[in-house]
């Protein structure tokens, strides 16, 4: 089957739950299972009736890969795996293993505890859909079974996100998930080589911004920082206990070293030190500087930021502080919003997405005031300020993956349809390959040239290996090769016609043609023989023609000038029936050239 | 396929093997028994080395063999820096080598004596862990060694051989012993390592793939499986079957080789490793009960984790858990912070621990509450104002012949109380012991090597079953011959196959039994499409076939041939397997035409004579050959007729 099948189930000309479908080489493979985080309803997970509408998911869907372990990536995995009842293997990496089961308990605490939702997963239900991940090392080719094999390569975009290249028999194809081309503070650059896949399915988030504008976005986070505390004012940072909380960290900590601030920042949870603990552990994902220095001086040790007591939240003066959860829903960091928020001086940053209903939520929204649920309302004239901080590839950035990497297409996921029809453009005229970028539910063909592995005897390829660099080297030379096709078993191979023969065990019989052309011409044959040749050579550019005691061989047809110095020679032409195109062409040649 | 064996030491194997026009060498190992042979290079001066009293061999009168030998306990030693015994550099022209790939850190000393200076313009090839565990053996090495200074080398007594005592008499080929490379070239050698990950496919120039697979001897420790659609070969160098540390042994990815290379067994098979570590324990639990410090010569990274691990447990539960632990080498510290990232590469177990997340091996706890302690060196002030005795201190080398060790040795060689366990395999430890004799410190011998024993490495044969298996002569001496053994009557060897065995000796090359048929390319759907296969016999079709060839990158593909010059693409002919029959023959003319066919015997087979068309048919055995003069048309009606009575593809 020469064709490549995609239908996102999410990130079909949008962003948020991403989920695509590939079928290739007669195998069904799920890219990410991810979350929608603004919707409340069904709407959240992926459409997985599409994939069959009722009866058991697993023999539909050959694995199930997660590119990382941000939620609208891997945010519906336990609800297929434990609710619809996925069974098959779902392949991560290690530190998405670790990360991923974490993140899926933070939400599902906001989801259940706080909004009272009971169709939901539970956390033995996450732990069980961790359990059955098989983890996979980068570059490492993972054989899911005998025909479809995955291999991992950094994707830099949070600790442990990767690209997968997926193949089936001779078709292959690359997605990305999410990445980033440039090294930031604490992860690398994305790399993959060039491995030529059928088809590149790739992010777009950033599809029309031509410099990655991180930079910029984390300057204004520590100008604003720091302009506040300056004034005395309190900074919250409600996060997460994972992911963009160590990557903030990092952002103040290299901050306050190089501009000597002496404001506390405080980390305000019990998983803090277990939190960084993982980035420690798996520093290996991190970037090269890191890596290096780690043994002197580990980056996730933070000297300035310091663990917070409940105590300090009426501490005068200027202050940072981390506080979970993210989405200012409940515990310390709704605790601390509720005694900073009147005063002007103080500024809360969201530096994620805030689900619908959560006080985050309301207050990213432009809430002056805030009513909780004993009546007690609290105004809001703390600045807020909304700020995302993730690492996606810019333009550019995709244009030099898809030139490393040299696809034959490309399908455009996970990013606005306004701009992935800009990139779309670009990409189409500066690669000339195609690009799609199917909606959601959409299904996308793209057929691929139909290749058959084939084994080809030695004997064959040695024996025209030898005629062929026997000639002056010229790359244009076309290198034809006569034998016979045998299909055994099912398998294809390409033998010389003695190794046929030898095989059935008979003798090959050879039929050969003889003609003869008589030929007006004084002086010696062999000088006949040179102005043949000079005829020929003329007529038969790009064939092998070589004279040696006045014979001439074009390539297996031989010719022979026989005759004494007198007017009439003889020009006999011989060929294998094989050689039956040339030789009749000499032939015809030859007698045309003596009427 | 040819198999060059360039190490006589089958611990610290070197291979290289030549396949496809692929020079590939099969890990870079340093022989470091020849170490032994020296005078110890103490870390401080040692003024009883120093006092040594010269050897000179009788009745020989050599001014320049003076100063260059001493003699200790009845035992003579070269008074110079020790010097190593790299791979033989004759066999093989390093600048010709294509591929390294490494195995593991034991097994990579040598390959700066490879790539330096050499013309080596390779790859080389090695997983993260062996890649930085191997730099801090190299560096360890190396600091070592530069703390001894830089004497001129004792060079006379290589040419006096013959009348030197034993063991120096019996050093193999001292002249080809080279000093270790300077820094440079270690730093340069290092930066060639290219990085892969265990199940990794390496493309070498396109003509094989190579994986490390995981081999469970130590972090990083790989098998290497080089694989062509047709061929496997797998080199397995350094294998565990043993539960420690590291990621168990992949045994199936080696399974059904053409050729399996073996090498890196046990170097003692007579001790199991599990005892040596019970008793290991014990002695250490005396002696430091007794007040005595405890001495462990090893190398930086490997069983020194396992040991860390066990011995502080056992310390604990009997009462020692204030005994302090020390780790003595310039890369303690980034041995140790080291061995804690490498979540990837360790044990399931240890793996389970970074999920939780908790470093996988307890030693970064042990640092933690004060317990362990490391240095760069001895005399390090914040080390020594610390040092505590009664106390265990692991370090270098475990040859004693450089290192902190060597000093430790020299300090507590004189009190009873005190133990030296020696737990690292590569050295004889009564050698090891010679030129600090008398000593009255204990020596324990508790070698734990976790490679392959004959037993385990006869059973793993057996389950991959090789088409051939090469082994180091080593393995393939009679069991009786070798020490270890006993005296056992029959003349089998230590490891044994059902298929042939070759055997690889230092210096030899052997000729592999792997024959090259065919290559793996792809068909053009198109091309396949116009092929109309026969059945040639029962699950045997076949189709003539003109197919066009591209090379590129070391792919190749059959695509459908196109026109050149004058002339149409070429089309598969009719390709006949026997003699046409004679009578269909003049039947099928007939029908053509050609009626006036005349058939007359010939000298192997017949003649058919076409008088109107002056057409002669030389029909025999293996060949017809037809001397057609008539027109173009009657050459194809010829060619119509044959195909028809001839049994053909």
């Amino acid at each position: 089957m020469p064709d490549i099948k995609i239908t996102p189930l999410g990130a079909g000309q949008d962003v948020g739950r991403s989920c695509i479908l590939l079928s290739m080489g007669g195998k069904n493979i799920m890219l990410d299972c991810g979350m929608h985080m603004g919707y409340n309803d069904e709407r959240r997970f992926p459409d997985f009736s599409y994939i069959v509408p009722e009866g058991p998911i697993t023999s539909q869907i050959d694995c199930v890969i997660i590119s990382h372990f941000h939620l609208d990536h891997c945010g519906a995995l336990p609800y297929m795996s434990e609710m619809v009842g996925y069974t098959g293997p779902i392949y991560m990496t290690h530190p998405t293993k670790a990360i991923a089961p974490i993140l899926l308990e933070d939400m599902r605490k906001v989801i259940v505890e706080r909004k009272g939702e009971s169709n939901f997963f539970t956390s033995q239900m996450i732990k069980d859909c961790i359990k059955k991940v098989t983890a996979v090392t980068l570059h490492q080719s993972v054989m899911v079974d005998n025909e479809l094999e995955i291999k991992a390569y950094y994707a830099g975009h949070v600790l442990g996100a990767a690209m997968f290249w997926i193949r089936v028999g001779n078709q292959s194809v690359v997605y990305t998930g999410d990445y980033n081309m440039t090294p930031d503070r604490h992860l690398g650059a994305a790399w993959i080589d060039k491995c030529r896949p059928d088809l590149m399915i790739t992010e777009s988030t950033y599809a029309t911004t031509i410099r990655d504008s991180k930079r910029c976005r984390e300057r204004d986070f520590l100008k604003k920082v720091h302009e506040c505390v300056e004034k005395g004012g309190k900074v919250l940072i409600p996060v997460f206990a994972l992911g963009r909380a160590q990557e903030l960290c990092i952002l103040l900590e290299t901050y306050w070293e190089r501009m000597n601030l002496k404001y506390p920042v405080y980390f305000a949870l019990g998983l803090t030190e277990k939190a960084n603990n993982y980035y420690k552990m798996f520093i290996t994902w991190t970037n090269q500087k890191i890596r290096k220095t780690f043994v002197q001086r580990n980056m996730f040790d933070f000297k300035h930021i310091k663990p917070f007591d409940k105590s300090y939240i009426d501490n005068p003066g200027a202050m940072v502080v981390f506080a979970t959860p993210g989405m200012l829903h409940a515990g310390l960091s709704l605790n601390i919003f509720k005694k900073w928020a009147p005063f002007e001086q103080n500024m809360l940053i969201m530096p994620g997405f805030c689900v619908q209903g959560t006080v985050g939520h309301k207050i990213l929204n432009g809430a002056k005031k805030v009513e909780f649920e004993n009546r007690q309302v609290v105004e809001v004239k703390m600045a807020v300020e909304y700020m995302s901080f993730s690492a996606h590839a810019d333009a550019k950035g995709i244009m030099q993956l898809i030139q490393y990497c040299e696809p034959k297409n490309v399908l455009l996921v996970h990013g606005e349809a306004q701009k992935m029809e800009f990139l779309k453009d670009k990409i189409e005229k500066e690669f000339e390959i195609s690009c799609y970028m199917p909606a959601n539910g959409e299904t996308c063909t793209i057929t691929t040239p139909t290749k058959i592995p084939i084994d080809v005897s030695l004997r064959l390829l040695k024996a025209e290996a030898v005629r062929y660099n026997a000639q002056p080297p010229d790359p244009k030379r076309r290198r034809i090769v006569h034998g016979v096709l045998c299909v055994k078993d099912n398998r294809l191979s390409f033998l010389d016609i003695d190794e046929v023969c030898d095989e059935i065990g008979i003798n090959r019989h050879v039929i050969r043609f003889t003609s003869t052309v008589r030929f007006e011409d004084s002086g010696p044959a062999i000088k006949t023989a040179e102005k043949l040749k000079t005829l020929l050579e003329e007529k038969l550019q790009g064939w092998s023609i070589t004279i040696s005691d006045g014979n001439i061989s074009v390539e297996s047809v031989l010719i022979k000038v026989e005759g004494d110095n007198d007017n009439t020679k003889n020009i006999y032409v011989s060929w294998t029936n094989q050689d039956e195109d040339l030789g009749s062409y000499i032939l015809g040649l030859l007698q045309s050239m003596v009427q | 396929m040819k198999l060059y064996c360039l190490s006589s030491d089958a611990a610290k194997p070197c291979f290289v093997l030549s396949f496809k026009e692929l020079m590939i060498m099969l890990d870079c190992g340093l022989s470091a028994h020849s170490v032994l042979n020296f005078l110890p290079l103490p870390p401080v001066p040692s003024t009883r080395l120093a006092s040594l009293p010269n050897y000179t061999p009788p009745h020989v009168n050599d001014p320049l063999l003076e100063g260059e030998l001493k003699e200790c306990c009845g035992r003579v030693f070269v008074d110079s820096i020790p010097e190593f015994c790299p791979p033989l550099d004759k066999v093989v022209d390093f600048s010709q080598l294509d591929v390294i790939l490494i195995s593991n850190y034991t097994c990579m000393m040598a390959l700066p004596f490879i790539t330096e200076e050499t013309g080596f313009k390779g790859q080389v090839y090695a997983t993260e862990p062996t890649l930085q565990i191997g730099r801090f053996y190299l560096e360890e090495l190396s600091a070592w060694l530069a703390a001894g200074g830089a004497g001129t080398a004792a060079r006379r007594w290589k040419e006096l051989l013959h009348v030197l005592p034993a063991p120096l008499a019996h050093a193999q080929r001292p002249r080809a012993w080279r000093r270790l490379f300077s820094g440079e070239a270690m730093a340069r050698a290092l930066a060639r390592v290219r990085v892969v990950g265990y199940d990794e496919r390496v493309r070498l120039y396109g003509a094989l793939d190579a994986t490390p697979v995981s081999s469970g001897f130590c972090l990083g420790s790989a098998n290497w499986v080089l694989r062509t659609p047709h061929e496997k070969i797998a080199y397995v160098s350094g294998s565990s079957t043993l539960t420690t540390h590291p990621r168990p042994i992949n045994q199936a990815a080696l399974r059904g080789a053409d050729v399996l290379i073996l090498a890196a067994l046990t170097q003692t098979p007579a001790h199991n490793p599990d005892h040596m570590l019970g008793d290991l324990c014990v002695h250490a639990a005396l002696t430091l009960r007794g007040g005595g410090s405890l001495l462990l010569p090893v190398y930086p990274s490997g069983v020194l984790y396992d040991l860390l691990e066990c011995l502080s447990a056992h310390l604990d539960g009997a009462g020692l858990a204030h005994v302090p632990l020390y780790v003595v080498s310039p890369v303690a510290d980034s041995s140790l912070a080291y061995s804690n990232i490498l979540a990837e590469w360790v044990s399931a177990g240890k793996q389970a621990r970074v999920y939780l997340p908790e470093e996988p091996f307890p030693h970064a706890s042990l640092v933690r509450a004060g317990r362990l302690r490391h240095a760069k060196q001895l005399h390090d002030d914040a080390f020594c104002a610390d040092f505590r005795q009664p106390c265990v201190v692991f370090c270098g080398h475990p040859s004693l012949r450089f290192g902190a060790a060597v000093h430790l040795v020299e300090l507590w060689a004189n009190n009873p109380a005190h133990a030296i366990i020696f737990t690292e395999p590569d050295f004889p430890y009564l050698e090891a012991l010679a030129p600090f004799q008398p000593l009255s410190m204990k020596a324990f011998h508790c070698p734990i090597d976790t490679s392959l024993n004959y037993a385990q490495a006869n059973k793993l044969v057996r389950e991959l079953r090789p088409r051939e298996l090469v082994l180091p002569e080593q393995y393939a001496a009679p069991t009786g011959a070798g020490g270890a053994g006993g005296a056992g009557g029959g003349a089998r060897p230590h490891v044994v196959a059902d298929g042939p065995v070759t055997v690889a000796r230092r210096g030899a090359a052997r000729a592999l039994g792997v024959v090259r048929r065919a290559a793996r390319g792809t068909l053009c759907g198109a091309l396949a499409a116009g092929a109309a296969p026969r059945d040639l016999r029962a699950g045997l079709r076949a189709a003539p076939l003109v197919a066009q060839l591209t090379l590129r990158d070391a792919r190749l593909e059959l695509c459908a041939a196109t026109p050149q010059g004058p002339l149409p693409a070429p089309v598969p002919q009719p390709v006949a397997l026997g003699a046409p029959d004679v009578a269909a023959l003049v039947r099928e003319l007939a029908r053509e035409g050609l009626g006036d066919a005349r058939v007359e015997a010939g000298a192997d087979g017949c003649i058919v004579h076409l008088p109107r068309h002056d057409t002669l048919l030389h029909v025999e055995r293996h060949a017809t050959h037809v001397f057609c003069e008539g027109r173009a048309h009657v050459r194809q009606a010829l060619r119509r007729a044959l195909a028809a009575c001839t049994p053909h593809v």
